[in-house]
């Protein structure tokens, strides 16, 4: 199809303004920009059309069954739209003056509070926009605290294998040399080497709960106390949440700071690049550190304060208030018994899930899981040479969004499933049909499997090419 | 799989090969360029550079993941293959040929298969 730019027609416009009724004052010469803007004309039907035809091109939760591991793809309940929509919390800027925004602090406040029971935090941000920019504010917090109380000199974080691979960066990227501990063969954390890893130069760990195979680690308690020993803080990385809620809270377990998908596990818009919401929660001794403004009640009333030593501000104002807000919406009409449910609804369709397939196809680990699992293709690759990326791609022609692949790397040909609590028993049962007949035709038909997809509007992009040569603007922009 | 028989490997699956000088050629063999598939990017580091046994001192990125590439000596990096950043297909074409860094002032050398050993210890993966 088309790109928007070259349905551009000069002069074509979608409104007619009114004639201005108050005085011209044009902008001064030297401030006015020198070239035209390079936007796309066009009239308000053409608009549209271009988009309801790209809409029809992409697949979404809304679409069909979408089990991509560690995203939690859920989805959105509609009651979301319509509260943020309400006027009073559309029709607001950040500088108006807190007295005259109280019912929207009051709904920070409120999902403050509700999310820092859940998590066993006492207090939260958040201005972060996603999950990696949360992680990123979480460390920056760790290193505040450790600079106050005689910790600069720890620069080391630990993060096992099996993390996901934003962990290490978020280290990187806050200054700290990463130390890598491999996991033992079930993904849990190796006590023995973090043992041997932590010192007095750690500053501390980076922990996904349950981890990237989708095991809760039995040793959890031991693995803070570790950390905390050697002087240390821990860090949960909450992308895995919807396993736990209501279940046991990363707060009781050891963590001083997590973040949360309020994308993944809340129930707000996820995917296509944004908006995210990274809330950060953290523990007393991290409280006076968190960026940006809190929510404080003063004579009655609601203001924003920022706390005596924050580390200033990760984005701008209050972050994505209407995505936050979705996540509020979410909390308060599932409630607390609601959302215990939906974890374990999340936790009961991974492992039917499972146990459809592994008469098929083998599983990273054996027995139960938590809210997601692996499959590993590695005995059909060597036999059939089908790989796990060519399961996936069959995994399109059958009307299904495919797993995470090649995730994580500490297994091979890795398929990573997370069905969620929002799919029915039938789609689940019609899902796992799909994926078998694909693993049988691996056997029978590889060549077909190579070729998949056939049915989408694009089949297999040249990913090698995409990646060493990619064309990532319009050409014409260049002129 | 292809194994030549005057390198010697690592268990990590990178090839070194012995010079004069105290120096050496260090790279990614035949296994490890078949395991990660097409690679489509290189970070190498700069000469001068220090390398130890058994830390990564590259990393290359395939369409499925980015992976470190670990050292099979110690000492300092001489020259690095810059033919390698524009085209790191090359890795894939000629894994042998396609050398990333050379060595010098090699102190230590880690625990090193030859072509026979590590056959056999290919067989067992």
């Amino acid at each position: 199809m088309k790109l928007i730019f070259e349905r551009s027609v000069p002069g074509r416009r979608c409104y007619i303004l009114p004639k201005c009724d108050v005085p011209f004052e044009d902008i001064p010469d030297d401030m006015k920009r020198q070239k035209a803007l390079r936007l796309p004309e066009l009239s308000e039907v053409d608009i549209s059309r271009h988009y309801t035809t790209l809409n029809k091109q992409v697949f979404g939760v809304n679409c069909g069954f979408y089990p991509l591991g560690s995203c939690t793809m859920k989805y959105n309940p509609a009651v979301h739209e319509e509260i943020v929509g309400f006027p009073g919390f559309q029709a607001i800027h950040p500088l108006q003056p807190d007295h005259t925004v109280q019912g929207c602090l009051k709904a920070i406040e409120l999902l403050k509070v509700r999310l820092c029971e859940l998590l066993g935090m006492d207090s939260m941000t958040f201005q972060p926009a996603a999950g990696a920019h949360g992680e990123f504010t979480g460390i920056l917090l760790i290193k505040a605290y450790l600079r106050d109380h005689g910790g600069e000199a720890r620069d080391k974080i630990i993060v096992p294998d099996s993390a996901h691979g934003t962990n290490p960066a978020t280290a990187n990227m806050c200054g700290y040399k990463v130390v890598n501990i491999p996991s033992a063969p079930d993904g849990s954390v190796d006590l023995d080497a973090l043992r041997a890893a932590v010192g007095p130069d750690t500053a501390g760990l980076m922990l996904t709960n349950p981890n990237t195979l989708g095991m809760f680690d039995k040793n959890i308690l031991e693995i803070t106390n570790i950390v905390h020993e050697a002087g240390g803080l821990c860090y949960y990385d909450g992308a895995n949440m919807n396993a736990i809620m209501g279940t046991v809270r990363p707060g009781d377990m050891g963590f001083d700071v997590i973040h949360l998908n309020l994308h993944k596990t809340f129930s707000t818009p996820h995917g296509g690049g944004g908006p995210g919401s990274g809330a950060v929660g953290v523990k007393e001794i991290l409280v006076d550190y968190l960026p940006g403004k809190d929510t404080v009640k003063e004579n009655g009333e609601f203001v924003l304060k920022e706390p005596p030593k924050s580390i200033g501000s990760v984005r701008s104002f209050n972050g994505n208030f209407l995505v936050y807000l979705r996540a509020l919406a979410y909390v308060l009409s599932l409630g607390g018994k609601g959302l215990h449910e939906a974890s374990q609804n999340a936790v009961l369709n991974a492992n039917y899930l499972r146990v459809l397939l592994k008469p098929h196809c083998r599983t990273s680990n054996e027995g139960i899981c938590m809210h997601e699992f692996v499959l590993t293709i590695e005995d059909l690759h060597k036999k059939y040479g089908v790989s796990a990326s060519d399961i996936a791609k069959g995994m399109l022609d059958c009307g299904v969004h495919p797993p995470t692949m090649y995730f994580p790397l500490i297994v091979d040909e890795a398929l990573m499933f997370e069905p969620t609590e929002t799919e029915t028993k039938e789609v689940l049962d019609e899902s796992a049909e799909a994926i078998i007949g694909l693993l049988k035709q691996a056997a029978t038909d590889p060549e077909a499997l190579h070729k998949a997809p056939v049915t989408t509007p694009v089949g297999r992009p040249d990913e090698v090419t995409a990646a060493r040569s990619p064309i990532i603007r319009y050409m014409d922009f260049d002129a | 799989m292809n194994i030549k028989s005057n390198l010697k490997y690592s268990k990590t699956h990178e090839w070194v090969e012995e010079l004069d000088n105290n120096c050496a050629l260090m790279g990614l063999d035949d296994y490890s360029q078949d395991q990660l598939g097409e690679l489509v990017y290189i970070t190498l580091p700069e000469v001068g550079d220090a390398v130890t046994v058994g830390e990564s001192y590259a990393d290359v990125e395939s369409v499925k993941a980015v992976s470190d590439v670990f050292s099979c000596v110690t000492g300092t990096v001489a020259e690095i293959n810059e033919e390698l950043v524009d085209s790191p297909e090359k890795v894939n074409e000629d894994p042998y040929g396609a050398w990333l860094v050379k060595v010098e002032e090699i102190s230590a050398y880690g625990e090193l298969m030859d072509a026979d050993e590590y056959k056999e210890y290919l067989s067992t993966l």
